[in-house]
């Protein structure tokens, strides 16, 4: 499937950089109208399409750590495209573009059988239980180039989609077909003060993303860095987003073998 | 015809295959998902053309460049501004929850005015007017100096016309909100002689070590020090963390060291002992550029050697024998202080010690340490005229008795408001104007402190959102918020070189509001006189283009201006070199930890509070999309979770998850205990900034301002709030 020209849009994040700051969450709901409620504490209900786990060592003062996982949708290709969430939707509401290998959500489409919230692996997609509700005037905020979603669908980060299809836009009437790597960026990566998300083509050996997650494509994507890891490898889900971390208790825990204490 | 069973199922079976082979099921199905999806209530935002408008942001005193999207009219999206010196294109949380402010419920609309408890919205004219007629009263009776002016600032045009203003009419009561500022101030003047800031290359430090500031967690401007951070720790740099709790930037330390809260100070001079007495220092800087060094190895002496500072903080006497040895013997080390995001500005001889490390390694004025920060000098208005009402007024005594007989090095203390307020018979304050700042949310012992505002007569608060200070003011004459107004932001937090932002209207103001520094034009002509002629600008537009001068066009373009061929400034002490000793100095009483004020016995536990990026904890509240960003392990429901190791939580039989009572000598709170190995047994951590009675429904409710259980703990010497923490009782609820 890999064509010389198609493109695999993805993300390194550095946990050892990430400071668990937020500033990913909030750019991105800025960036993608993503409504809120007066009680957002409940987080099994709490949509947010970038959400940032906290992950422990388990050990007793002083010895305790701390790390931060920053989790967008992971954009599986799976076997040649057959993300979880993508095989499973009966209103074809979501879709594998191989064309950048962004797994797309289009809320119209979707009538909330919520099939694929079960299928994916990594809670990354959120339902609508409530119409979104702005206070009066704050609808003003919104972006339109981001559909505002309505209650009863289900809703995930796209890797700002909108984002891309702009720069190409910019970039068809400049006279160009392709973009440069500081053309489409997320706005989680845009945001991030820490310096901690890097994205762009992972089939560029170019760009910084390829450089530092050296994906193997003999094995689906695994990354050849040693430092670097993608959260529940072994489900072969084929994501692309990968993490890097020098501690080895993080990357076992992003593939789930830490045991409950 | 006879309906027999085989005509009956044959109908029934062939209807169903005769509909299923009909597009009516799926018509239908199509049709309940659109009908579902299409309420009117679901707003779709309008199309049109997109622009960008470079601004900075003032939401805390960080100082980045942000470039403002808009879609015709309207502001959609805040990011950092690319190339700006401070943040390079990216945001915090806060700035990039910037639209909320300009949007958001939190708003106050126009001029109001409180009558018999209920707001009143009144005419901009009437509300001039009516604070005039007050002050000019005041002016009569002779007590122009009883009216006293909060903020958060007291640099740029704003702040400057605000005290131009109070000079005139007679009062040296211009106070600027606390924070870790007033330390370092106060240290860079007593050690090095400047009037400046504290600037931090932490760009180009090898090795920093931190006592407690939250790196991470938004001290000096949060971008700026994440990205320096990260940039010196991926080139081999290494950060060290002294705190008594895993604060994230202990999290993403090198090393943490955990130490008893309060003993910061301590460890510093346990740190200068070692230092001194194996000759680690740079000799080099140290015999060339300082002064006083006897008087620092005796400030320094035995009462401070590894044994005994162990006792005190608990860190390990080897420990900071190899710390002191690892400081001194990095290539260019820093240390840094100033707890969680620099809020308060703690003990000063607790700076001073810290200060007295970097000058020991030479890390003062020279790449890759503290950087004395001259204070802008831009704003050079002609000296106003002032009558005899004018005069003697300027001559009373600071109401917080800041450059008094007390506290003579210190500038600002509204910590000490409460205190006089509440130990004169009648207010000494007779009108509190208030902008950006909320003392009735961020002084500690938050009851206390709303008693002494409300013997307050007059409090007029220019505050652009419904703050607590705001809610409980007489009048409100809003500003725009910073998305609707011109402003000068000399400085930005932490940054080691001058920098001037230029904040400018990127919409129309939204409501009836109107710049403060307008409001303080009108006043000053309604209140005639020599007040009135102090003041020849026609608005603050003008008066702040004529003050910019030359600076103005290049604001307009950039958005800032840095001055990248920066120097420090030489050292103005008497000796002309860095003074660890001098007869001020000397002065001031030697360091001592500050206990954790109560009484130990009713309450065994100590709590501290601590600071997040995700909640604001100053004047500024959180808006909507931070409270929806809060980790559950800090807010569930109405109900804020305090941290509690797990050790203690046993000893107290409580349970994970529980609901608890809280005591402090102060009062008294319902939280839910969140077990946490990353917290000191016998801490009780609670995060800053929950607790609004005001602002908007979003944060309105939710937890408890920790402020409100905090005691306040006066630095002698300098009167500067030294409170870390307060003893404090958990049972079961």
């Amino acid at each position: 499937m890999d064509q010389p020209n198609f493109k695999k849009f993805g993300m390194v994040i550095d946990l050892d950089k990430c400071t668990g700051c937020g500033a990913c969450m909030v750019a991105c709901m800025a960036e993608n109208n993503v409504a809120f409620r007066e009680d957002e504490t409940d987080k099994m209900l709490s949509i947010s399409w970038m959400r940032i786990y906290r992950l422990t060592n388990g050990k007793a003062f002083p010895n305790s750590e701390e790390c931060f996982l920053p989790r967008p949708c992971q954009q599986c290709e799976g076997h040649h495209g057959h993300s979880p969430c993508v095989s499973v939707c009966p209103a074809t509401a979501t879709d594998y573009d191989m064309k950048t290998g962004i797994v797309s959500q289009i809320p119209t489409r979707c009538f909330g059988c919520r099939y694929c919230m079960a299928s994916c692996p990594y809670h990354v997609r959120q339902f609508n239980w409530w119409d979104p509700v702005w206070p009066e005037g704050m609808e003003r905020s919104l972006n339109p180039n981001v559909s505002v979603r309505m209650r009863g669908i289900v809703e995930k980060c796209c890797f700002c989609f909108h984002r891309y299809q702009a720069a190409m836009d910019q970039a068809y009437v400049e006279g160009r077909r392709d973009l440069e790597e500081h053309e489409y960026q997320t706005a989680c990566t845009q945001a991030c003060p820490a310096g901690a998300i890097v994205f762009g083509d992972l089939n560029n050996p170019g760009h910084t993303v390829h450089q530092l997650a050296q994906p193997d494509p003999d094995r689906e994507g695994r990354p050849r860095n040693p430092k670097a890891f993608r959260l529940l490898e072994r489900l072969g889900t084929n994501p692309k987003v990968y993490y890097l971390t020098g501690r080895d208790w993080v990357r076992k825990a992003g593939d789930n073998e830490v045991k409950k204490s | 015809m006879k309906i027999d069973r085989r005509s009956f199922l044959s109908f029934v079976i062939g209807g169903a295959a005769g509909t299923a082979l009909t597009p009516l099921p799926w018509k239908l199905t199509d049709d309940i998902s659109i009908w579902t999806q299409n309420w009117p209530w679901t707003p779709v935002p309008p199309k049109g053309e997109i622009t960008y408008v470079s601004s900075t942001c003032t939401l805390c005193p960080g100082g980045c460049g942000i470039s403002v999207r808009k879609v015709e009219d309207r502001v959609v999206k805040i990011e950092g501004l690319k190339g700006h010196p401070v943040n390079d294109g990216s945001v915090c949380i806060l700035g990039a929850a910037g639209t909320q402010f300009l949007y958001g419920p939190m708003r106050v609309t126009g001029p109001m005015k409180k009558v018999n408890g209920a707001w009143q919205e009144i005419s901009w004219k009437q509300a001039v007017e009516e604070v005039a007629v007050k002050l000019t009263e005041l002016r009569g009776k002779g007590q122009p100096q009883s009216l006293a002016w909060v903020s958060d600032t007291d640099r740029g045009t704003t702040a400057e016309l605000c005290k131009r203003f109070l000079t005139v009419y007679g009062s040296p009561n211009f106070v600027r909100a606390a924070s870790i500022q007033d330390a370092y101030e106060t240290a860079l003047y007593l050690t090095q002689g400047n009037r400046a800031m504290a600037g931090f290359d932490l760009a180009r430090a090898t090795y920093v070590l931190s006592f407690g500031s939250g790196l991470l967690e938004g001290w000096g401007s949060a971008p700026f020090i994440f990205k320096t951070k990260n940039r010196m720790q991926k080139s081999g740099g290494k950060v060290d963390q002294i705190e008594s709790r895993l604060s994230k930037t202990a999290a993403k330390a090198d090393r943490w060291i955990p130490l008893a809260p309060g003993t910061e100070g301590a460890l510093a001079l346990g740190l200068v002992h070692v230092i001194l007495k194996e000759g680690l220092y740079r000799k080099e800087f140290v015999g060339e550029h300082c002064a006083g060094l006897e008087g620092l190895k005796k400030a320094a002496g035995a009462a401070y050697a590894p044994e005994a500072v162990a006792k005190t903080t608990g860190v390990e006497a080897n420990t900071i024998v190899e710390l002191a040895r690892t400081f001194a013997g990095a290539a260019k080390p820093l240390a840094v202080n100033g707890r969680g995001k620099g809020q308060l500005p703690g003990s000063l001889q607790e700076t001073l010690a810290v200060h007295y490390l970097n000058a020991l390694v030479g890390a003062v004025n020279q790449p890759g340490g503290v950087v004395a920060v001259p204070e802008p000098d831009y704003i050079d208005w002609p000296e106003p005229e002032m009558d005899a009402v004018a005069s003697k007024g300027m001559q009373q005594p600071r109401l917080d008795g800041a450059g008094g007989k007390s506290f003579p090095q210190t500038r600002y203390l509204a910590n000490r408001l409460p205190e006089v307020i509440h130990a004169a018979a009648t207010s000494p304050v007779q009108v509190l104007f208030v902008s950006s700042s909320n003392p009735a949310y961020t002084l500690l012992d938050t009851q206390n402190a709303e008693k002494a505002l409300q013997k307050i007569p007059l409090i007029v608060s220019f505050s652009p959102f419904m703050d607590e200070t705001a809610a409980m003011a007489h009048y409100i004459l809003p500003n725009h918020t910073y998305l609707e107004r011109f402003e000068d932001v000399p400085a930005a937090a932490g940054f080691p070189k001058p920098i001037l932002g230029l904040t400018r209207p990127v919409v129309a103001p939204l409501f009836d509001t109107k710049h403060t520094g307008d409001v303080v034009l009108e006043l000053a002509k309604a209140l005639g006189g020599t007040v009135a002629a102090a003041f020849a600008w026609e608005s603050f537009a003008a008066c702040l283009q004529e003050t910019l001068g030359s600076m103005w066009q290049t604001l307009k373009k950039d958005g800032y201006w840095v001055d990248t061929a920066f120097a420090p400034p030489a050292f103005e002490t008497a000796s002309h070199k860095f003074e660890f000793t001098n007869a001020e100095i000397g002065k001031l009483p030697a360091y001592t930890p500050f206990r954790a004020p109560g009484d130990a016995q009713s309450f065994p536990l100590t709590l501290v509070p601590f600071d997040s990026m995700r909640l604001t904890g100053g004047w500024v509240g959180s808006p909507p999309f931070l409270v929806k960003a809060v980790e559950d392990t800090i807010l569930k429901k109405d109900l804020v979770l305090v941290e509690v190791n797990p050790a203690t939580a046993r000893e107290l039989g409580i349970a994970d998850g529980a609901t608890a009572l809280l005591s402090t000598p102060t009062g008294s709170a319902i939280v839910k205990v969140n077990l946490w190995e990353g917290i000191m047994p016998g801490l009780i951590g609670m995060v800053r900034g929950l607790g609004h009675t005001a602002w908007d429904r979003f944060l309105a409710g939710k937890g408890v301002n920790v402020n409100r259980l905090m005691k306040p703990v006066e630095d002698p010497g300098t009167g500067f709030e030294a409170a870390w923490g307060v003893r404090a009782k958990l049972t079961k609820a």
